[in-house]
């Protein structure tokens, strides 16, 4: 089997999986594992910059927010049914990441990181500051008889599940395609080898702003279909704790592959739902498991697999 | 006709002139060496050249444009490849993907034939940091051939090299001469007397004399500031 077959049926195997489990799965899990999805949605359009394109973003959260608050505000005070308002939070977080992409990108290294951890809090407090629609701190709750696509209720476990698998899969098989694609070749040249990739005649720069506008869209899908989903839209996932988690799954679950976003989720939900059952200092026990892992496994896990036995991964 | 053409070509870097006031002609398929000595401006030339190092001032002429205001990756669009005195390829990657982002395709066969230009087809899916220097030097060579370039910058592509690798090397650049016009750094004077069919000679940014191997070698200036008379 070719490596693009191979991780084709990884994919589909993958997304056959989850789809499976949303019918297995007890209800609680069930829940969780949607939550995770959606995350991990979100973790996939992160990883797209900085696993594969190498460049570290701490501002990740304003392009999530773009697209939750897109949504969020289009369906709260416009009325618009879902579809357009999911459309909405999408060209929210694309016209926002071509902004950010065009002023931040000409900086490189730590001052990207600092800018974009700025543009995002410049996001956070425009949040807050514009209380009178947003919400503020408190945020808004989006009414459960709105949240209905085609005569599907989305607030209806199973749908929502599968809703959350169907987003999920879009980003991870668009990804997927773009990386064996040769525009993906080039991102990860851009990452590995900047100045030579320009001395093979590609133009980094573009590279670098579509790779910023593709990530920050597909995270402002996952913000949209987080609102859409859970009814909640909320300050909190504009803050700086929200730029951080998507760096946190994909290092934990592996840069620059293809499972490991979702990997990553799935591991870090788990081991703070497990270790706050155990102990009131839950963050004492994960944080040091994530001191193990970053220890023993620095690829990641999918790539710590990859670099050690399953040289074929995507 | 004339490939390449610069014209009073500077850079000053802070109070220090690298390159001083250039004038440089390259005709279409010509094979030419650029030596001096250390310090002499050479890889601030051909960077210029290449795009990487802004000038100071004067321009560029590639194949009848002018290309001074070109940014790096349209110059190689329109035609050239350069190759790194410090090997800059991908070492984290296989030979295969690295040769794959030069050729801008991920034909199986096509990337084999560019690696087996200069001996390294059963090495493909090796990762290339773990490759010997001299091999990097041979897969980065490769991958400025495998872009078929009009002009082929080589900046002291031997250095490294195994004398059995430098024989390669000359018989892949005799194999290029006459359809690719090749710029070459070099300090292996056996190397510059094998392949160039002239010689630019450069000292603290200037051109100190042009001409043929014989011209050169027989030249008392040249002898007096960087051959010596031996």
């Amino acid at each position: 089997m070719s490596i693009s077959a191979k991780s084709f049926a990884l994919h589909a195997g993958l997304i056959a999986v989850l789809f499976a489990l949303g019918f297995l799965l007890p209800t609680y899990h069930q829940g969780n594992l949607a939550r995770i999805m959606v995350l991990a949605t979100y973790a996939v359009g992160y990883n797209v910059l900085f696993g594969y394109t190498g460049l570290l973003s701490l501002g990740h959260a304003m392009f999530f927010a773009a697209g939750m608050y897109g949504l969020g505000l289009a369906m709260h005070l416009g009325g618009l049914p879902p579809i357009p308002a999911f459309i909405i939070g999408l060209i929210a977080a694309a016209a926002l990441s071509t902004i950010v992409a065009l002023l931040a990108l000409r900086t490189i290294g730590v001052a990207f990181m600092i800018v974009t951890l700025m543009f995002s809090q410049a996001v956070f407090l425009t949040i807050l500051y514009l209380g009178t629609y947003t919400g503020g701190d408190e945020g808004f709750v989006i009414a459960q008889s709105s949240r209905q696509i085609l005569g599907y209720d989305l607030t209806h476990p199973l749908t929502r599940y599968m809703a959350a698998l169907f987003v999920f899969s879009a980003a991870l098989l668009i990804t997927a395609r773009m990386m064996q694609a040769s525009f993906g070749q080039v991102l990860i040249g851009v990452r590995e080898n900047e100045e030579r990739t320009t001395m093979l005649g590609y133009d980094v720069f573009r590279h670098k702003l579509a790779s910023v506008i593709i990530s920050g869209t597909i995270s402002g899908a996952a913000g949209a279909t987080y609102a859409l989903l859970f009814g909640y839209v909320g300050a909190t996932f504009g803050s700086v704790q929200y730029s951080i988690f998507p760096l946190l799954w994909v290092l934990l679950g592996g840069a620059g592959t293809t499972i490991g976003p979702l990997v990553g989720a799935v591991f870090m939900f788990y081991l703070i739902d497990y270790s706050s059952g155990l102990t009131n200092a839950y963050m004492l026990i994960a944080g040091v498991v994530l001191v193990l892992l970053t220890l023993f496994a620095r690829a990641g896990i999918v790539g710590e697999i990859r670099k050690r036995w399953v040289t074929w991964l995507p | 006709m004339m490939l390449l053409e610069t014209k009073g070509l500077t850079r000053i870097y802070g109070g220090l002139t690298a390159v001083n006031n250039v004038d440089f002609a390259l005709p279409q398929g010509e094979v030419h060496a650029l030596i001096g000595p250390n310090g002499a401006g050479k890889s601030t030339f051909v960077g210029m050249v290449s795009g990487r190092i802004p000038e100071s001032r004067g321009e560029v002429w590639f194949d009848g444009q002018n290309i001074t205001h070109l940014p790096a990756h349209k110059r190689i669009q329109a035609g050239m490849a350069y190759t790194f005195q410090i090997t800059a390829i991908y070492a984290r990657l296989s030979l295969a993907d690295n040769v794959a982002l030069a050729l801008r395709t991920r034909k199986r066969p096509l990337l084999l034939a560019a690696l087996d230009r200069v001996g390294l087809a059963d090495r493909a899916d090796q990762i290339t940091g773990d490759l010997s220097y001299g091999h990097q030097r041979l897969l980065e060579i490769a991958m400025g051939v495998a872009q078929a370039p009009r002009l082929l910058i080589l900046d002291e592509p031997t250095q490294g090299l195994a004398e059995s690798e430098i024989e390669g090397f000359n018989a892949l650049i005799k194999g290029l001469a006459g359809e690719t016009t090749i710029l070459l750094i070099e300090h292996n004077m056996s190397v510059v007397m094998a392949l160039a069919e002239r010689i630019t000679v450069l000292e603290t940014g200037e051109i100190l004399a042009t001409g043929t191997p014989d011209e050169i070698h027989n030249n008392k200036v040249v002898q007096d500031a960087y051959l010596g008379s031996g």
